[in-house]
């Protein structure tokens, strides 16, 4: 994992926290519907760094993070519809509750490898959504209909706009998780995780307790998509078992393939581009069509698959291994 | 809600402290996205995903503003309809409306589609105070102008037409024993809803209650299950696939009740035939609209004139499938509100003017049944007709039924 260089890191958090105070000299440009895109790239990044714990690091593939993502979105809602429980706080326990999920289906995943496991997942992924409509659950869950919330309000009169704080709120919330994400893979149970993704065999016989990394960092990796389940019921302030289809889940591997498998900057390039991509492709088929004048009548999911093949064949290891690659070359030149 | 109401107004209040300063001065009759030369109309619906199939009313829309610019538009200007695909997904739904009112200005939602999807921008759209007009659901919340006056229905919603259902079960038929089959989503849970309430004390005349998922690949056990609970009469709220299929179900296992089926399954191309016509003599629907598949309508000038359409601007396309009518007359009715708007075309008015409706005759609606809203009344269309399957089509009967909701 090459190591983004921290000057430019400096930079870059400084531009996060900076632009967005533009709002006001710059509506336009710094809008609040902009703000509140780039929240859900915040959002999607984290989900995506989660994933990347698990199948980048620990190498146990998984096609379930939606189910995670969804018990994160719920604990939240529940928490703030029916104990009036303040927005910040349904944090923690979305992480809890997700981690108690992903570690309690780490233990049957034991036993299971590579496709099985993905097929296991996958069955989560299909079974949440069911779940949350079941009638035992419904007064909690409010089954199909969802429950509706409240938006993030600005804390301490802070002159802010929702949309802004929303997005400093998600910016604080990814920063410390990618920084413990950072810190867990720097250390001893980080070198533990990926020599268990590398020669699982070799990895036990040095001592290395297999199935208690396996299992925590299912654990770990759930409460981190938890947590961005739970922001992003903030941020579209209502949940519904419809948010949470399998192809959320397909999304989220889209973005670690896409961003870099094995790279915490590629989570982040990940999150953003499937966002970004998923918005814009439908704009690009347009612009094919009346603007070019081609006559392809293309749909939105057409282009975003043709634009993924494309990037797979350039950049096989994702962008964020594409771009060390081509910063690599620059430098040995 | 209650908790939660004092911040909502006081949201309310500020955004239009907000917006009332950011309106240009000057030009007393336009909001945004409207002006001499055109208006920006915005659209969400699933054109990918799993409820793609109703893609085509999206299609259909686009169509309909197309041909309608090409005749020159409504008192001069051109409809911007911008259409986005939200794939069914609540957040996502968010994402595009915000895009639509905050990029793309545009001055009022039109036909936004689902239950979930339009949940998750009620109170956001009602904040901004952007019309949410004609929305492309049947769920009963709609219809609410005291907290959301902004928001506003077009079709017969779910509730009512579960009531009416009842109503004329225990009218009509003697010691009933209902059995009832629902699509566990929240189109099932409005009727079953309504339908429950309407039996009141009866209510306990159901005696099984069994359910599909939507992703289910038949509902044979479901209807075994029924005719074993010894129900003399069947509740069916199911979608086409599902209806058809438990049609045939119970005609091959000998089951013979009074069969009530949602106006959602009216379908003859869709579901009379497949599920093959001798099964399905006798089932009793409520109507709002003509049925494009419906032999009686053929020499009916609207429905000639929506066939020329068609076959003119969409050619190609499946004249049999229900939801290209549907998507026609709710077109129409946008147009009728902006015809009335006049070179008012502010936000406030188009909402005032969607609340004036008296007695407006929509074309492919069924004769009789008139879109009336008043400030009180968000409710467009509220009358159903009950028809009776015959032979090979729908046979109206009995009169035009009214429900009030509200």
């Amino acid at each position: 994992m090459a190591a983004f260089p921290r000057k430019w890191l400096a930079v870059l958090i400084a531009l996060a926290v900076v632009i967005p105070l533009l709002h006001p000299v710059l509506p336009d440009l710094v809008s609040n519907y902009r703000l509140f895109l780039v929240s859900t790239m915040i959002i999607a990044s984290i989900a995506v760094l989660g994933l990347n714990l698990l199948t980048g690091f620990n190498g146990q593939i998984s096609l379930g993070h939606s189910a995670f993502y969804a018990v994160g979105a719920y604990t939240a809602a529940i928490l703030m519809d029916k104990l009036d429980c303040p927005y910040y706080l349904t944090l923690p326990a979305a992480a809890v509750m997700s981690f108690i999920v992903g570690y309690l289906f780490g233990l049957p995943a034991l036993r299971l490898e590579g496709h099985y496991l993905a097929l296991a997942t996958f069955a989560l992924a299909l079974a949440v959504p069911q779940i949350l409509k079941y009638k035992w659950l419904e007064d909690l869950t409010g089954g199909v209909q969802g429950i509706v919330l409240m938006k993030p309000e600005v804390p301490f009169g802070l002159p802010l706009t929702d949309d802004q704080w929303l997005y400093y709120y998600c910016l604080i919330v990814m920063l410390i998780l990618y920084w413990a994400a950072a810190n867990i893979l720097g250390s001893r149970s980080g070198r533990a995780m990926m020599a268990i993704r590398d020669y699982h065999i070799a990895a036990s016989t040095m001592g290395i307790n297999t199935s208690l990394y396996k299992t925590v960092t299912f654990g770990i990796s759930a409460a981190y998509t938890g947590i961005a389940g739970a922001l992003s019921a903030s941020a579209v302030a209502f949940v519904a078992p419809d948010s949470f289809s399998f192809f959320l889940s397909i999304k989220f591997l889209i973005g670690l393939v896409v961003g870099g498998v094995g790279s915490l900057t590629g989570s982040v390039i990940g999150g953003i581009f499937y966002v970004l991509v998923d918005n814009s492709a439908q704009a690009l088929s347009t612009f094919v069509k009346n603007d070019l004048g081609l006559q392809f009548d293309l749909s939105a999911y057409t282009v975003f698959g043709i634009l993924l093949i494309v990037l797979m064949y350039l950049m096989p290891m994702g962008i964020a291994g594409g771009l060390f690659a081509v910063i690599r070359r620059l430098r040995r030149s | 809600m209650k908790t939660t109401r004092r911040s909502f107004v006081g949201g309310i209040s500020t955004a239009a402290l907000i917006s009332s300063s950011s309106v240009a001065f000057g030009q007393k009759k336009y909001d945004e996205g409207a002006s001499d030369t055109e208006i920006k109309i915005g659209h969400t619906c699933p054109y990918s995903g799993p409820a793609s199939a109703y893609g085509v009313i999206g299609k259909a829309h686009q169509a309909f503003f197309k041909a309608l610019n090409a005749a020159g538009g409504i008192n001069g200007r051109k409809i911007n309809f911008i259409t986005y695909d939200d794939g069914y997904s609540p957040p996502k739904t968010v994402e595009m409306v915000r895009k639509l009112v905050e990029e793309d200005r545009v001055l009022l939602l039109f036909q936004n589609l689902g239950t979930p999807c339009n949940t998750a921008i009620h109170k956001y759209v009602n904040q901004k105070k952007v019309p949410h007009l004609y929305i492309s659901t049947g769920a009963s919340k709609w219809g609410d102008p005291k907290h959301f006056p902004w928001t506003m229905g077009f079709q017969p919603d779910y509730n009512t037409e579960g009531q009416i259902y009842a109503k004329h079960i225990v009218a009509n038929v003697k010691d009933a024993k209902i059995g009832v089959l629902m699509q566990n989503d929240d189109f099932g849970k409005d009727y079953v809803d309504g339908f429950k309430k309407s039996l009141g004390k009866d209510a306990g005349r159901i005696v099984k209650h069994v359910t599909y998922e939507i992703t289910d690949p038949t509902v044979d056990s479901q209807i075994i299950q029924l005719k074993d609970s010894g129900a003399n009469v069947f509740f069916n709220v199911s979608t086409p696939k599902f209806a058809a299929q438990s049609i045939r179900k119970a005609a091959d296992i000998g089951w013979k009740p009074a069969h009530y089926m949602t106006n959602v399954s009216a379908s003859v191309a869709a579901v009379m035939k497949p599920a093959g016509f001798e099964n399905g003599q006798g089932i009793i629907t409520a109507a709002y609209l003509k049925d494009p598949t419906d032999k009686q309508w053929d020499d009916a000038p609207d429905m000639k004139a929506w066939r020329a359409w068609m076959a003119k601007n969409m050619p190609g396309e499946n004249t049999s499938d229900g939801n290209y009518v549907f998507a026609h007359a709710v077109a129409t009715m946008m147009v009728e509100t902006l015809k009335k708007c006049g070179d008012n075309l502010t936000r406030e008015n188009v909402m005032k003017q969607a609340a004036s409706f008296h007695g407006l005759q929509l074309p492919l609606v069924l004769p009789g049944i008139t879109v009336n809203t008043s400030s009180t009344d968000y409710y467009p269309l509220q009358a159903v007709q009950l028809s009776r399957f015959k032979g090979e089509s729908w046979d109206l009967f009995g009169e035009v039924m009214h429900a009030e909701s509200t």
